[in-house]
């Protein structure tokens, strides 16, 4: 059975977790900011590990108007 | 010095051929001396099949060209009979390290699996390996096979009959012709004959440039492949350091695509980009340098009637991982057993289908392989130099990231699931990695090794159970190689062929693929496989 992608509100602390991510690319450039994003995709997609739901997240990040 | 690549080694020779009155004919022509023609000339006559070889040089090839050799590889040269020097002459390594900038971000360990009886990988300069198959069929020669090879011979006109091919052939006496039953093409990535014959070569041209230098120097590197991406002697690029025999080091450098190939070759622009590498005060020399553009693609089909491409003619892929040479060879193994039965008359002519699809299956999973590695070393957009970028700095710190740095993947023999010769898998609990359609893996027993048992025959390899010694089907013959759990000494035949299987009856064929296995021995299933792995049920 393969794992459906959660598109539903799953986040603790929302307000929180939106406010640290800003937080972390303050004061940053365009670069240092777009590196610094490219870490944090791989960083989570290795802690997500599963190619099916990733291969969703792919599709609902490309079309979000879809699904 | 007379360097081997600077001997004339099969030196242009007159032959009756020449004078014949009507044109004099072969069982095979193979049309090229490189690594992949001539391993495809010696697996053919030592397996009794008359072979003439036609290439326009008399020598081994310039420079070292492909260098590193895997353990597929010198499994397929013990089956031809030159294992053992290429191993001998060969550098080992393991150890593989990348440097990213101005550091390195880790190293790896190949850390080969026990109990196989050659090593996951070799160096070697492709001419040695020439060499040594130039001397490997001077000695079946010698020994009574028919097996000839005429330098100075330049194939100029191919044309298939249809029940045979004529060929035209220019030496530096005139032209001549002679017939063959089949051609097999390995005139590399600009294969005349490909030309001749008006085939396609479709794919993708990587729009870089790669400087390679062979070096000789006695410098205290030590043997493993380093691999640089964006070093500060090469910035925005990627650089390659190997070792080979004899102290020759290779050096590869990536220059980008809008350059002055004929500028750069030229040692007084060479020799400083090297110091620039390797620090001012190692002393080193040129002994070869070249510069080349890749291109990954393949032929739609590598066999066309009575003419049949294999190595660089048939498929090219970019150099990350080795998967030229070494990808050829496997060619020449699937096919030389499979053009042995249909000459013999113990195959239907359509078993040589059966090579088109398992190679162009193989040749896709090295061009995929390959494309792949060539994205990450030479990113073709901004976001992806970000990915890369950002994969690379991870590596230094997190494991995790490791796995997704790719300066290559090395070659692995290929599986031909779904191959139309496999009979469906009859040992359940048996491990996938010897499932229908999987190269064998070697498996040590006691002082001996699994791959030397089983030859260049069918084989009914049989593990705690009973079975004939031997059974002919469809004048098939099929010999047993009957093993134990007491021939187990180290546990690598259970881990690898039994799983969790009891007992177990493999079905092998000559190029060591698993045809078909089940859980004992059952004459009519037997029967069926032999029949399914030989072509006898295919539709012409």
């Amino acid at each position: 059975m393969t794992a459906d992608l959660i598109l539903t509100p799953n986040m603790d602390r929302p307000d929180d977790i939106y406010a640290g991510l800003l937080a972390t690319h303050e004061g940053l450039t365009k670069d240092a900011s777009d590196a610094l994003n490219a870490r944090l995709i791989l960083i989570l997609m290795n802690h997500i590990g599963q190619h099916d739901v990733l291969a969703q997240a792919l599709q609902a990040a490309k079309s979000p108007e879809k699904g | 010095m007379n360097k081997i690549f600077e001997v004339p080694l099969y030196p242009y020779r007159r032959h009756a051929d020449q004078d014949a009155l009507s044109p004099a004919h072969h069982k095979v022509a193979v049309i090229g001396a490189g690594p992949v023609g001539l391993a495809a000339a010696v697996d053919l006559a030592q397996q009794g099949v008359e072979v003439v070889v036609l290439d326009e040089n008399d020598k081994v090839s310039f420079g070292s060209r492909a260098i590193c050799f895997a353990k597929r590889t010198l499994e397929i040269a013990d089956r031809l009979g030159l294992g053992a020097p290429l191993v001998d002459k060969g550098v080992r390594w393991s150890i593989g390290k990348v440097f990213f900038d101005e550091r390195k971000v880790y190293d790896f360990n190949l850390l080969p699996e026990e109990g196989h009886k050659r090593p996951a990988f070799i160096n070697l300069q492709q001419y040695y390996i020439e060499e040594y198959l130039v001397k490997r069929a001077r000695e079946i020669e010698a020994g009574g096979a028919q097996i000839a090879l005429r330098g100075g011979n330049k194939v100029a006109g191919i044309t298939d009959h249809g029940d045979h091919v004529a060929l035209s052939i220019d030496t530096p006496e005139g032209q001549y012709e002679i017939t063959a039953d089949y051609v097999i093409a390995c005139d590399g990535a600009a294969s005349p004959v490909r030309s001749m014959l008006g085939l396609d070569f479709v794919g993708r041209v990587f729009e870089d440039n790669f400087l390679i230098a062979d070096v000789i120097m006695e410098a205290d590197f030590p043997t493993e492949r380093w691999f640089w991406f964006d070093p500060p002697f090469n910035k925005g690029q990627s650089a390659l350091l190997h070792k080979q025999p004899d102290g020759v080091w290779r050096i590869d450098l990536q220059l980008g695509w809008d350059i002055d190939k004929e500028q750069e070759k030229k040692p007084e622009n060479v020799t400083p980009r090297l110091k620039a590498m390797l620090g001012d005060d190692v002393e080193f020399s040129l002994e070869w340098v070249s510069i080349y553009t890749f291109q990954c693609r393949r032929m739609e089909k590598f066999r066309h009637n009575r003419v049949i491409f294999a190595g660089d003619s048939a498929h090219q892929v970019s150099p990350f991982g080795a998967r030229g040479a070494n990808s050829g060879l496997q060619d020449t193994d699937n096919l030389a057993w499979k053009l042995k039965l249909v000459l013999d008359g113990l195959a239907p002519d359509a078993l040589l289908d059966s090579y088109d699809a398992e190679r162009v299956f193989g040749a896709d999973e090295n061009i995929l392989n390959s494309s792949r590695s060539t994205d990450f070393i030479t990113p073709k957009s901004e976001i992806s130099r970000v990915f890369r970028d950002a994969v690379l700095d991870l590596s230094e710190h997190h494991a995790f990231a490791r796995p997704l740095v790719n300066s290559g993947r090395l070659s692995m023999p290929c599986t031909y699931d779904g191959s139309p010769l496999n009979t469906p898998d009859a040992l359940p609990l048996g491990p996938a990695r010897t499932r229908p359609g999987s190269p064998c893996p070697d498996a040590a027993l006691g002082n001996r090794f699994l791959l030397d048992g089983l030859g260049d025959r069918f084989t009914l390899l049989t593990i705690n159970t009973d079975a004939p010694d031997s059974l002919t089907e469809s004048g098939i013959t099929v010999t047993r190689l009957a093993l134990s759990d007491q021939d187990d000494v180290t546990g690598a035949l259970t881990a690898r062929y039994l799983g969790d299987a009891p007992a177990a009856v493999y079905l092998i064929r000559p190029d060591q693929h698993v045809a078909a296995r089940f859980r004992a021995y059952d004459d009519t299933a037997i029967r069926a496989a032999i029949r399914c792995a030989t072509g006898q049920d295919i539709q012409a």
